[in-house]
């Protein structure tokens, strides 16, 4: 077993030499063929969300890896509490980077080595410098180099003084008000529509305590009523002011639901239930498949970002670390870009996914350019019809234009008393 | 010979019982024992500390300003509704099959019906309900197609109403299975006397169905009250998240990683339970009538 990982490591290192002196007693010439073998034999189990741990992705994986890679789909709040609590039941995960402050405090990742990520040059400057480009604000809250690199899987450190990552940066976007336009009769431009009274009863917000938040605060900031300090880490007092104003909302009946599931937040568009709420990007293509008009909005205090990304628990060694890194590598050179950007999605390596996206489609997805002609979905069939723009522009635009990251409040335990208290109430 | 056959006697028993004990304390007493372990772990910032006890999340829960009174007051509601619904309906249900359908093999058979819906998962049952009463759904549907409202009927989804219909619509058969079993049993001669003696309709029911129905009652009461207490999916799915009970906020914390706070209010949810059938207990001897 240590002279199989032994000789697996070193081959990986290219350095065949060395491979010679550590392995000793064999016979040089055999090991590639040894460590093909041996990969060929592992299953890589994977927990991750729904948004990238598809049967059609893994299968890909699979294929072009030459060992099993074995998916699991999970919600987030799901796969935190799986790796705080059973970090053997899995291989790697894919947690959002808003829970690695949660992950860090339990102590159960071992950092990734920089050095083994053969694309890792090609990852950008969002998750270099926080920023997509010089002008880009850095966001409220968790921009993801505040909680992406580490020396020890405890603490985080800034970019520059690791080589080594808590997470691997891999889908992200920018999240905003979806709404039917057919159903508000104009243009929505700014956040403060989620809590105008001219939606009351046809509002949905997200369960989620701290994305809840951070939407309302966009709007309550954008409707001038309050001013705060940091959007993505409100103090207790913030916090209080923020649910005077949710409390009044709820008992006018502003609020129709807040969903927990991409679908549930699908349904409620579609079946009318709501006009305007707080959704995910695939969220609004899957409404708008189904040939209900829904709109993206493009607002003018900014998006709120997202990034989702691979931990590996501290058991992973051997044989089955060296696969996970392989995947990385995989996942990293284009292919799950490509796959994934078609479903409004974006990968930090985009000269990889560029190239397995043809020159309209990457116009489209990324640059803000109108679609020559058909767009096709990640399946392959039409998705979007020749002359369309997608909401909200480009990728500069968009991720160019974060005005809070999705976060983890210092006064998270209060919040979740404060939300408990809210739902009851 | 002899002896080996006092040992089987001695032991028996106890072997007969060992396969339940085995069962119940590996899965139901030893979770119960770390469930008790996590409500006194120290909770922050981020992370349980394993091993640092302290009372801080009991203190937490039932301090003034928590959020478990809110929460309990609306579990005690909610509650209290649905007991109070299914308790008519299954009284009603449970008199018709036992005292009007006369042929037998239609009681079986009416009987079964009631346990159809048990045929899908309590979650495809609770989902089944958004179609239905949403605002383009079938009732508000056929509501403004009749002329009766204009505008559609928000109440009917994402409301305590939504909750506490399909509640009502789960466990009614929990009522009806006890009361059907105790109303079952009652010996017809003793109406038929009451009837000789002069007693009216009301008077049989009050005086000797009612009585005689009470252990049926209790249990129905401690299954609807345990199932409705301890739900948090369809509070969450039907409510839309604007209803928020005890059993959701131990949810919200266990979702949220904060495990220790959630097992406190889970410890609390459990005695207050506990407590309920305790008291049950006491007003009606149950083991007597099984």
């Amino acid at each position: 077993m240590s002279k199989r990982n032994i000789s697996r490591r070193t081959v990986l290192k290219g350095t065949a030499a060395a491979a010679g002196v550590a392995a000793g007693s064999g016979a040089v010439s055999g090991f590639p063929m040894v460590w093909a073998q041996n990969l060929k034999d592992v299953t890589l189990r994977s927990i991750g969300s729904a948004v990238t741990h598809q049967p059609a992705w893994a299968k890909q994986a699979t294929e072009d890896l030459g060992f099993n890679v074995d998916i699991t789909a999970l919600d987030f709040d799901s796969i935190t509490n799986r790796i705080n609590t059973q970090p053997g039941s899995f291989d790697i995960a894919e947690p959002a980077f808003n829970y690695f402050r949660r992950l860090s405090a339990v102590g159960n990742i071992q950092p990734i080595d920089t050095k083994r990520l053969t694309n890792w040059d090609q990852f950008n400057d969002l998750y270099r410098t926080g920023k997509l480009t010089a002008s880009a604000p850095f966001g409220d809250g968790q921009n993801p180099t505040t909680v992406m690199y580490t020396k020890d899987g405890k603490n985080f450190v800034k970019p520059g003084e690791s080589d080594q990552i808590f997470g691997l940066p891999s889908v992200h976007n920018a999240d905003t008000l979806g709404y039917r336009p057919d159903l508000t009769g104009r243009k929505l431009e700014s956040w403060s529509e989620l809590i105008s009274d001219e939606w009351r009863g046809k509002v949905a917000l997200q369960s989620f305590p701290d994305i809840a938040m951070m939407d309302i605060a966009l709007a309550i900031e954008g409707a001038g009523l309050l001013k705060y300090g940091n959007k993505g880490n409100m103090t207790r007092e913030e916090i209080d002011k923020t649910f005077v104003i949710l409390t009044d909302l709820k008992k006018k009946g502003h609020v129709r639901a807040f969903w927990t599931t991409f679908s549930e937040s699908v349904t409620l568009m579609v079946s009318g239930e709501t006009v305007i709420q707080s959704m995910w990007s695939p969220a609004v293509t899957v409404t708008k498949s189904q040939g209900v008009p829904c709109v993206y909005g493009d607002l003018k205090e900014g998006y709120r970002g997202w990034t989702i990304g691979y931990v590996m628990p501290k058991q992973l060694t051997g044989l089955k670390r060296d696969a996970a890194y392989e995947f990385f590598n995989w996942l990293s050179s284009g292919w799950s870009g490509a796959y994934f950007s078609r479903q409004g999605y974006y990968m930090p390596t985009l000269e990889a996914t560029k190239k397995f996206m043809t020159a309209d489609e990457w116009g489209f997805w990324y640059e803000g350019k109108p679609a020559q002609g058909s767009i096709p979905g990640p399946d392959g069939k039409p998705l979007e019809k020749a002359g369309t723009v997608r909401d909200g522009g480009s990728y500069e635009n968009r991720m160019g234009n974060i005005a809070v990251w999705n976060s983890e409040f210092d006064e998270f335990g209060y919040l979740v008393d404060e939300w408990n208290k809210f739902q009851s109430g | 010979m002899e002896t080996e056959q006092t040992v089987l006697g001695r032991f028996g028993a106890y072997l007969q019982i060992t396969p339940l004990v085995l069962i119940l304390v590996t899965f139901l007493i030893a979770p119960m024992v770390v469930i008790l372990l996590y409500s006194f772990f120290k909770f922050g910032p981020f992370a349980t500390q394993i091993g640092v006890f302290v009372i801080d999340n009991y203190v937490r829960s039932l301090s003034f300003d928590s959020s478990t009174w809110p929460a309990l007051a609306d579990t005690i509601r909610t509650t209290a509704i649905t007991w109070a619904i299914t308790l008519v309906l299954g009284f009603v249900l449970t008199y018709y099959l036992v005292f009007d359908v006369i042929q037998l093999r239609i009681k079986i058979f009416l009987f079964l019906l009631a346990v159809v819906p048990f045929w899908t998962s309590g979650v495809v049952r609770m989902i089944a309900w958004l179609p239905f009463l949403g605002k383009e759904g079938l009732i508000n549907g056929s509501l403004i197609g009749l002329g009766i409202t204009d505008e559609p009927l928000q109440f009917l989804l994402f409301s305590d109403f939504a909750v506490i219909l399909s509640y009502v619509h789960v466990l009614t058969l929990f009522m009806v299975a006890p009361l059907f079993n105790v109303m079952a049993r009652i010996d017809l001669r003793l109406i038929e006397a009451a009837k000789d003696q002069g007693a009216k309709g009301w008077q049989i029911l009050l005086y000797i169905i009612i009585p005689l129905s009470r252990p049926g009652i209790a249990i129905g009461t401690i299954f609807i009250v345990a199932l409705t207490a301890s739900d948090f999916v369809a509070v969450r799915l039907l409510s839309g998240g604007t209803s928020g009970t005890l059993a959701t906020a131990v949810f919200n914390q266990y979702a949220q990683s904060r495990y220790p706070l959630s097992a406190a209010s889970g410890i609390i949810l459990l005695i207050l339970l506990l407590l309920f059938v305790g008291g049950i207990m006491r007003l009606v001897d149950i083991r007597k009538q099984l």
